[in-house]
């Protein structure tokens, strides 16, 4: 009887939670509809200005979220399970990459400062050509808004670990928790799977 | 309706004729599909009055046919009227050849207009009655419209790009010319008159219009004075693309694509070098955008234009 | 069951209304926060008309004009139209129509009457600050490279505000697929619920586009981060698309609620079911999806593709047919019913009339030749007021009148409500009715200074909005006056069918005493107690 309403109680704050994420993934079909209208605009610069990219840097970041996706999917199924210690080692272990993640974003973005390739720190002139400008402008506000995405993402990690661990969120009844926060992150991956093609490989 | 209109704005083109009457018709036909609503719901409101006696027996509350017929018989009444303002619409992308055409540059917040003859003009523009017009619509900073109500016409105009608008103005006369898009602090008083005069009077217009030489004589000189002929010149030595013969032809880029040399490729030629390379020479060309206002880039292509039919010294191009 | 306490009662302490999370005390937040924003919109209406007034720029100058209609434009938006219904009767209703004891999220929903707020906040600081001057389309490069008012500011506002509205949706949509009570089919739903279904999906799925073209206003403006510079290339016209892809389906979030409302109220009105509760129903929903392809209709003569235009004219034609069919199955709901004239109705009537001219006109606007000569004149202007105002402001203060003795437990004073019904309707023609003419003539909208020919009929619209401003004025001294004086109103006032009517009023604190089990259509009238409604109206 109780686990019936629990089970009801699942059901309802996930599909609250997918119909989250179908408005974050309008936010970001904005930003495809932009890349998309500058590929069609100037075909050539996007693809030199892409180029220009270290897509290396972004296969390396792809792999690390894609690993994070499975530690939270390990954190799911051990919160299912009940076992804590397994949830918060997945749950830490995905903070962790994330924390990775942004660490790699980092550098990528201190490389293209120094080659002169990341706008609002690189003077107009410096582009190879005006389109190639528009199209960095982009590259940075997608990937800086997926990182601001991915750092409220650790958080979230991190601090149902924490509760988790000092077990103010005792399993597996709070695995719904769990689940929620692994929804959100595997939707900060998958954006990103789809980020790194349009804006590395758009030859 | 049109007697109305002729306080302000009037109707000055065949065009404006053709819209009022097709308003008219919408109207008649939003009257006609309203009609049902606003003359059976006060009816009703009195008839089945609360309390008041009246015949009410089985009133249905579903009919299928019911519905269909009044979702299909409005839409289809109304698809007849689409097939016909779409055709007026689509006439205002199709200006005819031999159309005059005249240059508009918007900026905050003044139009400036430009005549084959070179004859500037601020905030007014002269037509002749009877010749269509095409004017090209440049923008200096933000989006303008230029919007002359007498022609029932308007076009943005956007940065960026040019845009068109032609009309055949016939009755001699001064009207309003408004900008419509909201741009900027003093965007309500942008605006000027259209002034209709008969050929004649036209000509005598022009005639009256002190004038450094045609606008494409203006463009040489300019394309001189900016240094344009330091590389495009027949005796220079920078490797660029002789621009005789240039427009209307087919131009090979860099990337394999090939574009037609029209107005708006020989402007971003012109302001964004970069962006179409032509194919066989280096990406040498500085951009001029802080140095040529859009009405000096008018010129220069009006100049380039009237190279078209020139042929490309010896060497020609390289591609 | 009366001896429950009423969610009024239960708690009076400030503490208990600002960390509340009853879904109807919700709501009175939202009504209250709501009304104030639509007084501060109706100041700088005021201030428009008085300016409009005379041909010269006397009472304001250019850049104040602007940034008038530019922040009435923005706070009516965002801070009143759109969650005027949907967060206030929506937030009341829903549950109780539903047969729930509140939303599914409700902390979630206290949470985004904050959100509004701090959007709220913003628009003040805006306000205060010395306003925005891009008018509420913030077209770029005008408000990403040349405005000078404080654009980031308000865009952030718009930004705050549409998480609010994102929540509030998402709220509504589980609640209405997860807590309907048993027998509550998605058949038998009241069509109010319906409506703010439909509204909800666009909610979640619309605003989010608009948050991230404010987002990139916002970077091109502060760190010359921009997708739209025209300078390099980029595109004005991609910016309008986006804008658009959002703010058309907006404007169905802001007639969709209304729909629903004027359903209620005519089925009250006439004791009898709707008339084809199926088509009404769905059209809801065909509206909410047809209204995602129609955006480049603001955008004729913006210089998009001939063949683009022609597309979206024909299927701005196609997204009529919904409207219609409600609008004739109002009619025809009407046909032998028992049709009381209570201010509600009188509401629902107006309505109806003003939607029918704002939507005619719509189609009027629709037409691609048409539209060349009277974009960006008053006459568009004169369409969306017809439906937005006489529309969807008639629905929410047929909602107010028809709802407040549920919500509030006082009958309100009836002659008082169908004198103002009629004066708003009045006043509201007076106002826009000469905006049609003007607009034809070539007046074109965003400004103050004007050719004198056009001051008659200015002067007209003034006039009228002044006595549109003292008559909405009305309802709020009256319905004020009957929560003291008021007698108390019974749990069912109007004789209506529904689960709101059941429980008494104002409603207990957990709406059901135990949840109700429903075994039958909504609307069920039976045919005979048609006339001892009076009954009920003392
Ligand atoms: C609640 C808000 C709302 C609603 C519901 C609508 C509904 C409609 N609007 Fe409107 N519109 C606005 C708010 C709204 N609009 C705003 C704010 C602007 C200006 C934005 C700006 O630039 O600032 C605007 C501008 C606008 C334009 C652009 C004008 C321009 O800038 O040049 C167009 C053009 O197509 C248009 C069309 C329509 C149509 C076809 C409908 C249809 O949905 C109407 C459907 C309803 C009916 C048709 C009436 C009832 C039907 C019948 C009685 C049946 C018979 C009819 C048929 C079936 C054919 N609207
Ligand atoms: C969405 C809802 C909404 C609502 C409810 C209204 C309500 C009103 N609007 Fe508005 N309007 C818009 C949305 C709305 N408008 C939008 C989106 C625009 C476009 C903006 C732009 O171009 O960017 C616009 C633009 C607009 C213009 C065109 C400005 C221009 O283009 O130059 C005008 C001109 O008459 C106008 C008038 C009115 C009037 C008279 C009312 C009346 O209904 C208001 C009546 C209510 C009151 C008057 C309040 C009552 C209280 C009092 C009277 C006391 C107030 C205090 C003082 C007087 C100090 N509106
Ligand atoms: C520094 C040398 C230089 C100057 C100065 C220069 N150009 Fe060019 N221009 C080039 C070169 C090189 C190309 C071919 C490569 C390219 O398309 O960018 C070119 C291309 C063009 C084209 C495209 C021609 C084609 O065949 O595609 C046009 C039009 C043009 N220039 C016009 C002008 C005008 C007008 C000016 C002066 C305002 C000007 N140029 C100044 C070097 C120059
Ligand atoms: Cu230029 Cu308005
Ligand atoms: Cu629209």
């Amino acid at each position: 009887m109780a686990d019936v309403a629990e089970a009801r109680r699942r059901d309802t704050t996930l599909m609250g939670m997918y119909l989250f994420l179908a408005s974050e993934i309008m936010l970001f079909g904005g930003l495809f509809a932009v890349a998309l209208a500058l590929r069609l605009l100037h075909p050539q610069d996007v693809v030199a200005a892409s180029r220009r990219l270290h897509y290396g840097v972004g296969a390396a970041n792809t792999v690390v979220l894609l690993t994070s996706s499975l530690a939270v999917a390990l954190a799911v199924a051990a919160a299912e399970m009940g076992k804590a210690k397994g949830t918060v080692a997945g749950l830490l272990a995905a903070a962790g990459l994330g924390v990775g993640f942004l660490a790699l974003k980092a550098v990528e973005y201190g490389m293209e400062i120094r080659e002169r390739l990341l706008p609002a720190f690189t003077p107009a002139d410096a582009f190879e050509s005006p389109a190639a400008h528009l199209f960095l402008d982009l590259y940075l506000i997608a990937t800086a808004l997926h990182a601001v995405h991915v750092t409220v993402g650790v958080g979230l990690l991190a601090g149902l670990a924490w509760r988790v661990r000092r077990s103010g969120l005792p399993l597996p009844r709070g695995a719904t928790g769990v689940e929620v926060v692994g929804l959100y992150w595997h939707l900060v991956d998958v954006i990103w799977v789809f980020l790194y093609p349009v804006l590395y490989l758009v030859r | 309706m049109n007697r109305l209109l002729t306080f302000w704005g009037g109707q000055a083109s065949h065009h404006a004729h053709q819209v009022d009457t097709l308003f008219l018709g919408l109207a008649a036909l939003a009257v006609l599909l309203s009609a049902p609503v606003f003359i059976l719901i006060p009816w009703f409101a009195v008839k089945y009055r609360r309390g008041k006696p009246a015949d009410r027996a089985h009133a249905a509350n579903r009919s299928v046919w019911l519905e269909v017929s009044w979702a299909a018989i409005p839409f289809l009444a109304t698809l007849a009227f689409y097939v016909w303002s779409t055709r007026l619409y689509i006439d205002l992308y199709q200006p005819p050849a031999e159309a005059l055409a005249i240059n508009a540059v918007g900026k905050q917040w003044m139009w400036k207009f430009q005549h084959p003859g070179g004859q500037a003009e601020i905030n007014e523009l002269h037509v002749p009655s009877g010749r269509p017009v095409v004017v090209t619509l440049a923008s200096q900073d933000v989006i303008h419209s230029l919007f002359v109500p007498a022609l029932r016409l308007k076009q943005d105009v956007v940065p960026g790009r040019y845009t068109r608008l032609w009309f055949t103005a016939d009755t001699p006369g001064s009207y309003a010319l408004v900008c419509a898009q909201f741009c900027g602090a003093d965007h309500a008083v942008m605006g000027g008159r259209l002034v209709v005069q008969t050929p004649a009077d036209y000509a005598r217009w022009l005639e009256g219009m002190g004038t450094d030489g045609s606008l494409a004589a203006q463009g040489a000189v300019l394309f001189r004075t900016r240094g344009c002929s330091g590389c495009h010149g027949a005796a220079s030595t920078v490797h660029a693309p002789p621009l005789e013969g240039l427009y209307g032809r087919p131009v090979p880029l860099a990337d394999g694509n090939v574009v037609t040399a029209d107005d708006q490729y020989l402007r971003d030629s012109i302001l964004l070098p970069q962006a179409q390379v032509a194919a066989g020479y280096p990406a040498v060309m500085p951009t001029f955008q802080n140095v040529l206002g859009e009405d000096d880039v008018l010129k220069l292509i009006a100049y380039i234009k009237s190279l078209a039919d020139a042929r490309p010294p010896a060497g020609g191009r390289h591609d | 069951m009366t001896d429950e306490v009423s969610y009024l009662e239960h708690g009076h302490s400030l503490k208990s209304w600002l960390l509340t999370t009853d879904h109807k005390r919700i709501a009175i937040l939202y009504f209250l926060s709501i009304t104030f924003f639509f007084f501060v919109g109706g100041a700088a209406a005021a201030l428009i008309r008085i300016d409009l007034l005379t041909p010269e720029a006397d009472l304001m100058s250019n850049e104040g004009y602007n940034r008038a209609f530019t922040l009435h434009g923005v706070i009516m938006v965002w801070f009143f139209l759109i969650p005027s219904i949907p967060n206030t009767f929506g937030n009341f209703l829903v549950p109780l129509m539903i047969g729930a004891r509140d939303l599914a999220f409700p902390r979630l929903n206290l949470l985004s009457w904050y959100i509004y707020m701090l959007g709220g906040l913003f628009t003040l600081a805006v306000l205060v600050l010395g306003g925005v001057d891009t008018g509420w389309t913030f077209y770029t490069p005008l408000s990403s490279m040349f405005a000078n008012g404080n654009v980031i500011l308000a865009a952030t506002a718009i930004f705050v505000v549409g998480f609010s509205s994102i929540l509030t949706g998402l709220n509504f949509i589980v609640t209405v697929h997860r807590l309907r009570c048993p027998g509550m089919t998605w058949g038998r739903l009241p069509l109010f619920v319906w409506s703010i279904y439909a509204t909800s999906l666009i909610l979640v799925l619309a605003t989010p586009v608009l948050s991230i073209t404010l987002v990139l206003i916002a970077a091109e403006r502060l760190f010359g981060v921009g997708v739209f510079n025209p300078a390099l290339g980029g595109d004005p016209l991609l910016y309008q698309h986006l804008f658009w892809f959002y703010s058309h389906p907006a404007v169905y979030i802001m007639v969709l609620p209304a729909l629903g409302v004027i359903s209620e109220l005519v089925s009250t009105a006439a004791r009898k079911p709707v008339f084809g509760y199926r088509f009404v129903a769905g059209s809801s929903i065909a509206i909410a999806i047809i209204g995602f392809l129609v955006w480049g209709h603001h955008m004729f003569v913006a210089g998009q593709s001939m063949y683009a235009s022609a597309v979206f004219s024909f299927l701005s034609l196609a997204v009529a047919v919904p409207s219609g069919i409600k609008v004739y199955n109002w009619t025809a709901t009407l046909y032998k019913g028992h049709i009381a004239l209570d201010p509600p109705f009188l509401f629902a009537m107006s309505f109806i009339g003003l939607f029918v001219v704002g939507g005619m006109t719509g189609l009027i606007l629709a037409m691609l030749a048409v539209d060349v000569h009277v974009h960006d004149t008053y006459f568009v202007i004169a369409h969306f007021h017809y439906i937005m105002v006489g529309g969807t402001v008639s629905a929410y203060f047929g909602a107010l009148h028809y709802w407040w003795p549920k919500m509030m437990g006082r009958w309100l004073p009836l002659v008082w409500g169908r004198l103002s019904a009629i004066f708003i309707f009045l006043g509201f023609n007076l106002t826009f009715f000469p905006q049609f003419i003007l607009g034809y003539l070539g007046m074109p909208r965003r400004y103050h200074v004007y050719p004198a020919e056009f001051q008659t009929l200015h002067v007209l619209s003034s006039a009228g909005a002044s006595v549109l401003g003292l008559a909405y004025l009305l309802p709020f001294t009256y319905l004020l006056y009957s929560l003291r004086h008021g007698e108390k109103a019974p749990p069912n006032p109007w004789g209506a069918t529904g689960l709101e009517w059941t429980v008494p009023s104002p409603p207990p604190q957990h709406n059901f005493h135990e949840l109700p089990t429903v075994d039958g259509p909504p609307y069920q009238y039976p045919m005979e107690m048609g006339n001892e409604g009076e009954a009920a109206h003392g």
